[in-house]
């Protein structure tokens, strides 16, 4: 009985013959916990291990009440900001555990060696390594910087919808904590990332594991979207009197494209993610073979999400290269006006090229060549932006901080992963390079040493804003050459394996010859995982050592935007008085003014309130996906009215601001301009 | 004196060089013409490119060394941020490239479309009326190939073989899943759906024996959905037909039914004789007994459809749900009871399937 969840309810429903046990677990049985799989049982172990640990240190240090009040609960975007790019960094160790696994079983399973991983266990490895690492780790890292820094660059006190913000923040973590518990209750997909029909359809993936990917996303998805629309409106309407849209700083220009992408792009994939669920529970046919479903359109439809989503990621990732080539180049961004027309037209090209992931479906050469050439076109803004990034350090003054070291290394990696993408946009030579190590060289290329380097520079660049300590150099700069050289070995073997025509998603190989490639692949890999061993370290070496790190004047690296014009970390406020912008580059333009602090004259400061709803929406989502993943459809149906009510009740909360008296904002201010002062 | 770093390249390079040397790059030294143009395309884009990307490359790490903050030489201008001339410049430099490219790919997306008939075997002899090309009818099934040779009336399992200089049109389907048919030696890939025929228009220019696969994940068993692809000379290849006609079986609906279960790691296997309409069958997914098949469905529905009673084909046109009677096609939790992530196999996944026609594998 594979066909879908409507026929499971009519077989052994409530009406007919059900045992109490069914009525209330559904499908969920003891089988349902790999117990008898050691690799899950280590690593279930660990994971308690440390969350016992966690726990109990949490509770011995009575952080519980600190936690909740000024964390969980806080509208504050540059609280929340940090806690996505936490969640980040934690999801990001789990996606490379699924890269380090597979790169081993990759490198050991030739002839007859069937390596460590059966097929059941690896197509779930490279499922989740996919999935997790766009949705879990890229995403919240760019939705964090977007939300710590665009507020402060444009001016804001917050974003435009401070609750819609954290409870963005915890539908982003709930989504997480769905894929998280299908390692160790149940299993996970084994479609790829993108799940395509009929594979992923009701009957050839009838257990749990691609619910499991559609609830994740989906409750994620809503975290997404509506953080989104929050950060549109507050580039829009929030901005500081005198900056108009021309005057923005590049990175908020670039979070504005990246979130008019977000909003036009997400719900279709909601939408598409809806429909495979009404195909799999209710039983309908939109995309299965027979009965006049059609699997190309969802291929086609999560392609018209899929392909915008790659710029979602790299557009602010471009915009913190900007951010530090003009900062560490002491200098103005050469061709700012390009530099946006070259962001607004990526972002809207980036509409009309989906096709050019199935070139090889069997589309007609015009529809191919029409979808080649759109990609290939944009390849000349994302040229322009390069050659933007290269006259600003020409005539500059390079300084080697750790931020410019990535930014560096970006503009090498990413031009060699642009021009293998170009040779994939032409369609008869997609036809020899798709689906092949090739592509995945390419993607990983434009990924690592697009979104993920700049990432980085990002982590380094904005950290003391955030803590008020810089980042110990030696352990970043460890880190960088990790990821840098760790890069080269794991993806340039796969470049030349992919030309040996090895395709992706395999776990065994009979071609010994392969295996040399495999290796020094896997030995790339342990490189990046220094890299990231070094990040780690120097996050801890930097906390050890933050008063020798210490920064007093809030504009450690002599910055040229709104954001480094306040203490470090800002106060909970931003801005004492709301600047006034005059020119791009306003702190730079400011600074060279003769600016001087107001001292006096302080007054009361709206702000919004804390609240918990977020986490309890959240928390209810999970358990209604829990629910669904799982045919438990009293706990569905109990959930889904409690995620209503919840909601309702929160509109009528009416306390939800108050006002940061004057004299907390002097003293706040003049403890600042006590501490200016004795730094000099 | 040499730098310690130059020497590390020095002895870097043939160590790469022998490594590449060592490897078969069949993308980039392929035995069949529209792959050998596939290879083409991608050789003039990247000198094309590179054109654009060395210079790129070369002045981002001049520029570091040149302005980085301790060469106090360099011209230092922190307000120099515009040039007309400049910006005019990096646009139209990658536009120029990318003009000369979209016609190269304008140009080769049309003459290489797989649904193209041949029109040359190789750059010196085009393709002429007399020239009779071969059918092979390929159909991806849960996780192995199965190929019908409609002008011979044969049919094989895993292995495919084609006489050299010979247009070879395929015609792809598939069962159950989507897959993807990939001959790297001889052009490049398609994707098979069920319920759907593509096509693929290629020739073989040398003998010999190359690797063939499916190149889009289809599941547990795709990693060993793999065959050989004998490129013969026409004395060869007939000699291959008289060995499948002498050792195969009979191919005829049950035992299509029974192939097309889930199994991975099938030995070649090889059948004497095709029921008549087997492929067509196979394509509009009607051959189980019952079944009605897509194409008359569809010519009811072009005709303005069946009304009222159209719910009474419903049954007769369900393909997916097939496995349910018998089995999951995978071990998924918890469908199959199987416990999540267990070693075992798949339902209807013989790891080591009883060799059949264990004489064909043999002879071969």
């Amino acid at each position: 009985m594979h066909r879908a969840a409507y026929e499971t309810i009519l077989d052994d429903p409530m009406f007919g013959d059900i045992s109490l046990t069914q009525f209330l677990f559904g499908r969920l049985t003891w089988e349902a916990i790999p117990y008898h799989e050691p690799i899950l049982v280590v690593t279930f172990a660990v994971v308690a291990l440390g969350g016992i640990a966690l726990l109990g240190l949490i509770t011995k240090f009575k952080l519980w009440g600190y936690l909740w009040h000024e964390w969980f609960t806080s509208v504050d975007h540059k609280k929340i900001g940090i806690m996505y790019i936490i969640l980040a960094i934690i999801m990001l160790l789990r996606g490379f555990a699924d890269a380090i696994m597979m790169r081993i079983q990759q490198a050991i399973a030739f002839g007859g060696n069937e390596g460590y991983l059966n097929p059941h266990h690896y197509d779930q490895i490279f499922t989740a390594h996919g999935v997790i690492m766009i949705f879990f780790v890229a995403m919240p890292f760019v939705t964090g910087f977007m939300n710590y820094v665009v507020p402060l660059q444009i001016g804001a006190r917050d974003v435009s919808f401070p609750f819609l913000n954290n409870f963005s923040f915890w539908m982003t973590t709930g989504g997480a904590v769905i894929i998280m518990m299908s390692l160790f209750v149940g299993e996970f997909a084994r479609t790829g990332w993108l799940a395509y029909p009929p594979l992923s359809g009701a009957d050839y993936s009838p257990g749990v594991g691609v619910d499991y990917y559609i609830w994740g996303l989906q409750v994620a998805g809503v975290g997404t979207t509506l953080s989104g629309i929050n950060l549109i409106a507050t580039i829009v309407k929030m901005r500081a009197p005198g900056m108009t849209f021309m005057k923005m700083p590049v990175f908020t220009w670039t979070s504005l494209c990246t979130n008019i992408l977000i909003v036009a792009t997400f719900p279709i994939l909601t939408a598409t993610l809806a429909l495979l669920s009404l195909d799999r529970y209710v039983g309908t046919n939109f995309f299965t073979n027979d009965l006049g479903g059609n699997p190309m359109m969802y291929i086609n439809l999560i392609w018209i999400w899929g392909h915008p989503e790659v710029y979602i990621l790299v557009l602010p990732a471009f915009g913190i290269f900007s951010e530090v080539v003009a900062t560490f180049c002491g200098k103005r961004l050469f061709g700012y006006t390009s530099m946006v027309y070259a962001t607004c037209v990526i972002m809207i090209l980036s509409y009309i090229v989906w096709l050019h992931h199935f070139f090889t479906m069997g589309s007609g050469a015009s529809v191919n060549a029409f979808f080649g050439i759109t990609t290939m076109i944009i390849s000349i803004p994302t040229g322009a932006k390069m050659f933007n990034w290269l006259f600003t350090m020409y005539r500059g003054r390079i300084r080697y901080e750790v931020p410019m070291l990535w930014t560096v290394g970006f503009m090498v990696t990413f031009v060699i992963g642009g021009m293998t993408g170009v040779m994939l946009a032409i369609p008869p030579a997609d036809f020899v390079l798709h689906n092949s190590l090739f592509l995945i060289a390419h993607f990983h290329n434009v990924i690592i040493g697009g979104v993920l380097f700049g990432l980085m520079a990002g982590v380094v660049y904005w950290f003391p804003k955030a803590f008020g300590y810089k980042l110990d150099p030696f352990w970043g700069k460890m880190s960088f050459w990790f990821w840098q050289i760790g890069f080269f070995f794991a993806f340039m073997p796969l470049y030349v394996l992919g030309l040996m025509g090895v395709t992706r998603r395999v776990s065994q190989f009979e071609d010994p010859t392969l295996q040399i490639w495999f290796v020094i692949a896997a030995f790339g890999a342990a490189l990046i995982a220094l890299g990231i061993a070094s990040f780690v370290i120097q996050l801890v070496v930097s906390f050890f050592k933050r008063d020798e790190l210490r920064v007093t004047s809030g504009d450690p690296w002599d910055g040229r935007t709104l954001e480094w014009s306040t203490s470090s970390p800002p106060p909970d406020y931003n801005f004492a008085f709301t600047p006034v912008v005059h020119d791009h580059d306003s702190w730079y333009d400011m600074k060279s003014r003769g600016y001087e602090r107001p001292l006096e004259g302080f007054k009361p400061i709206h702000m919004p309130k804390n609240t918990g709803t977020g986490v309890v929406l959240s928390a209810i989502s999970v358990v209604l996906a829990f629910a669904l993943i799982w045919y438990i459809w009293w706990l569905a149906a109990l959930s889904f009215i409690a995620l209503i009510a919840v909601s309702i009740a929160h509109t009528f909360n009416y306390d939800r601001d108050f006002f940061i008296s004057a004299e907390t904002v002097t003293a706040t201010e003049d403890a600042r301009t006590k501490l200016l002062a004795e730094r000099t | 004196m040499p730098k310690p770093f130059s020497l590390a390249r020095v002895s870097i390079l043939p160590l790469m060089l022998v490594l590449l040397s060592g490897c078969n790059m069949v993308v980039m030294s392929p035995s069949g013409d529209i792959a050998t143009q596939q290879r083409d395309l991608i050789v003039i884009s990247t000198i094309l490119m590179l054109v654009i990307i060395i210079p790129v490359i070369a002045m981002t790490l001049y520029f570091a060394w040149h302005y980085r903050q301790s060469n106090t030489a360099a011209k230092y201008d922190p307000e120099w941020h515009h040039s007309t001339g400049l910006e005019v410049a990096i646009w139209s430099a990658p536009l120029a490239i990318i003009i000369a490219l979209g016609a190269i790919t304008w140009v080769s997306t049309h003459k290489l479309d797989p649904y193209r008939p041949l029109e040359r075997l190789d750059a010196a002899r085009p393709v002429t009326e007399e020239m009779k090309p071969i059918t092979v009818e390929v159909v991806a099934l849960d996780w192995k190939w199965l190929f019908f040779y409609p002008d011979y009336g044969i049919a094989t399992v895993n292995e495919m073989a084609a006489p050299v200089d010979v247009p070879i049109n395929f015609k792809l389907t598939a069962s159950s899943v989507m897959n993807s048919f990939y001959v790297p030696a001889l052009a490049g890939m398609i994707y098979t759906m069920p319920g759907m025929e593509t096509k693929l228009h290629a020739v073989i220019n040398r003998q010999g024996e190359y690797e063939g696969l499916s190149s889009n994940y289809s599941g547990d068993g795709f990693s060993h959905m793999r065959f050989k692809f004998h490129g013969l000379d026409q004395a060869g290849f007939d000699a291959w037909i008289a060995r499948v006609k002498q050792n195969g079986t009979a191919l005829n609906r049950d035992a299509y039914l029974k192939l097309e279960k889930p199994s991975a790691k099938e030995p070649v296997r090889y059948y004497a004789t095709v029921d008549d309409g087997l492929y067509e069958a196979v394509l509009n997914m009607c051959v189980r007994e019952g079944q009605m098949c897509m194409k008359d469905m569809m010519h009811i529905d072009m005709t303005g459809g069946a009304g009222k009673e159209s719910h009474e084909n419903k049954a007769k046109l369900e393909h997916d749900n097939r496995h349910a009677k018998d089995e999951a096609p995978a071990a998924t939790f918890p469908e199959t009871g199987n416990p999540a992530r267990s070693e075992e196999p798949a339902e209807g996944v013989e790891e080591n399937p009883a060799t059949m026609n264990h004489d064909a594998h043999q002879s071969h």
